[in-house]
């Protein structure tokens, strides 16, 4: 029997990055997701796996410390949320740009501005159409669950080295505040110098005699160089979303209406499919869990089989517009959600599914 | 008249480039100091037989290509961020030699919080400050450490004061902290000088292996481009005007 502990969702990430045996946290205070910090300081790793916590002076050293040590080949990560992440995306970019891996949660609260500490999903946008500036993707896992917070960390390292590209959590203020049980994984020692050395051949460890030097950088000054770089990276995006889809259906099978929500979000919608069903609606849900790559595929096929679509999101619409984009017009997909700090309720959301699809 | 052949025997070499230097043709303009600070850094490495452990991380400013120079491990940093990468890089690993090398604007403008907070955390690195007083690779912008009435494409009649803020002398600043122990500014313009360099970057490498925190050694250079002046002239007025603002010499040394 694996250890079960009852934790918050940033508890959870901490406690897993330890487990996992990440080799360094760079961060800075910001609610709703100090306690990742926290509870790293509180757990000394540095003291068991010799793992490095350091508090930096902002969101840009941090990331940027993400860089340096990625750079090693080392499994590093950071964590803020939605301001700090704005901050970030300048390292964000260049990590991208100079193909290294690192593990970047965000604890998204409501904006624009300083907004609020209030939970909240519209950092969408942000998170997988960009941020930053030039053409690059971000691998995005969207926790629902404490569970969730605790596996995907060692699930976005995976897949962060496995196509040396930054992998964001993107997780929200309820996620990250609630307390669930978790069954946490055991310790895996961390990897060794020779393990580097032998597996990530373009990591800066010290140039040895009987290899080049390994330069970290995304500088092209060449057009047409830097043109090949970003075909070579369209096609690491291409393996990206023909592998690495992840997504989870909830009584699909008999669906008329389809509910699409990830997150908190698709918490609240498990509710509110259970109540709809109970009012006679024949109401499915799926819950991508990675947002980037997006299940457009697993949406299209939805689309042949329903009514229509409820993208229901904490945000103003944001995800909504990946959904019209998978489904093509094909059926009518509408968007429902509180925004701003405020969180919807299951209620709510079958209010809307019945105003804006069913029609009554 | 002897073949040149009958001289390039090794018992007659007196000097040689160091291979940690590589063969890449420096891409600076005739009269920097960077190819030189390159070599002397190179020479240090050597010297200390760190070639196999020392990373290097570069900046954004003329130098941004650095990596093309030292055969070393190399990372470049988004502008101004190197001594975040190299706090990074050195807590993750503590046995291997790292140092930044950055320009006035990369340093001292936009990085500035970078640099005080590594330097204030004490972080075991080597920083090189490359002071030429401009913006290079931009084309001649005013700096941080731009002189007061000196000229630049953003302040073509001179900086100033009242407008711009006077230079900023990061050294003294640094210098403060009680993470940094080692901080230095020299020049590379004369050999006697070129020798005092060398003489600091090996004394900020030394600092690092006995863990003494942050050793930061600034470079006052000349920009012959920049300063739109011919390279015997840029050092002239580097003596004159550069040295009595940025006096050269040990600002700490504990």
């Amino acid at each position: 029997m694996r250890e079960l502990k009852l934790m918050k969702g940033n508890e959870a990430i901490a406690e897993a990055a330890i487990r996992a045996g990440v080799d360094g946290y760079f961060g800075y205070p910001i609610t709703p997701q100090s306690e990742v910090m926290e509870t790293l300081m509180a757990e000394k790793p540095w003291e068991t796996t010799g793992m490095v916590v350091l508090q930096a002076e902002s969101e840009i050293a941090s990331i940027n410390m993400v860089y340096g040590g990625a750079g090693c080949g080392k499994r590093v990560m950071t964590s803020s949320s939605s301001p700090g992440v704005s901050l970030m995306q300048e390292g964000l970019t260049y990590l991208a740009g100079a193909e290294l891996p690192c593990v970047v949660v965000n604890v998204v609260r409501g904006g624009p501005g300083l907004g609020t500490i209030q939970p909240a999903q519209s950092d969408y946008f942000q998170t997988v159409k960009g941020g930053g500036h030039g053409d690059y993707k971000l691998i995005t896992l969207a926790p629902a669950s404490v569970q969730e917070m605790a596996d995907f960390v060692e699930t976005a390292f995976d897949l962060a080295f496995k196509y040396r590209n930054p992998v964001m959590i993107l997780s929200d203020g309820v996620i990250g505040q609630m307390m669930e049980k978790v069954e946490l994984k055991e310790f895996k020692p961390r990897w060794t110098a020779e393990y580097i050395e032998q597996n990530h051949s373009w990591a800066t460890t010290g140039k040895k005699k009987d290899r080049a030097k390994n330069i970290i950088t995304s500088v092209q000054l060449e057009a047409s160089v830097q043109e090949a770089f970003n075909h070579k990276l369209q096609n690491k995006y291409q393996q990206v979303e023909e592998n690495e889809v992840l997504f989870e259906e909830t009584m699909c099978d008999d669906a008329e209406y389809l509910v699409v929500a990830y997150g908190s979000s698709a918490r609240i919608c498990q509710k509110s499919v259970e109540l709809a069903r109970e009012k006679g609606i024949k109401v499915g849900m799926l819950r991508p869990i990675t947002l980037y790559p997006f299940p457009t595929k697993q949406l299209q096929e939805r689309a042949k089989q329903v009514k229509g679509i409820l993208s229901v999101e904490m945000s103003a619409g944001q995800m909504v517009e990946d959904v019209k984009l998978a489904v093509e017009c094909k059926v009518p997909v509408e968007h429902f959600g509180r925004f701003g700090g405020s969180v919807h309720s299951p209620g709510e959301v079958v209010e809307a599914l019945e105003q804006k699809l069913i029609g009554g | 008249m002897s073949d040149i052949n009958t001289i390039i025997k090794p018992e007659n070499i007196i000097y040689k480039k160091t291979d940690v230097l590589s063969e890449n043709e420096l891409h600076y303009c005739p009269g920097c100091s960077h190819g030189t600070v390159h070599k002397l850094i190179a020479e240090v490495i050597e010297e200390m037989g760190i070639q196999d452990k020392t990373i290097g991380i570069a900046p954004v400013g003329c130098s941004v290509l650095a990596y093309n120079y030292l055969e070393i491990d190399w990372q470049e940093a988004a502008h101004g961020r190197a001594p975040a990468l190299a706090t990074a890089v050195k807590r993750l690993m503590p046995e291997n030699y790292v140092f930044s090398y950055q320009g006035d604007g990369d340093l001292a403008a936009i990085g500035t919080a970078e640099t005080i907070h590594a330097c204030n955390r004490g972080e075991n690195i080597v920083m090189v400050f490359i002071n030429n007083g401009i913006y290079g690779m931009t084309g001649g912008q005013m700096a941080p450490t731009t002189l007061p009435g000196m000229p630049a494409s953003t302040c073509p009649a001179g900086r100033d004061v009242s407008h711009d803020g006077a230079p900023i002398k990061i050294s003294e600043i640094l210098a403060q902290l009680p993470g940094t122990c080692y901080v230095t500014r020299q020049s590379v313009h004369t050999a006697a000088n070129v020798r005092k360099t060398k003489k600091a970057l090996k004394k900020a490498f030394e600092n690092q292996a006995a863990n003494k925190g942050t050793s930061l050694v600034e470079v006052v250079s000349t920009c012959s481009s920049g300063w739109k002046m011919t390279p015997t002239k840029a050092n002239e007025w580097m003596e004159e005007n550069m040295f009595p603002y940025y006096p050269l010499g040990d600002i700490k040394d504990e």
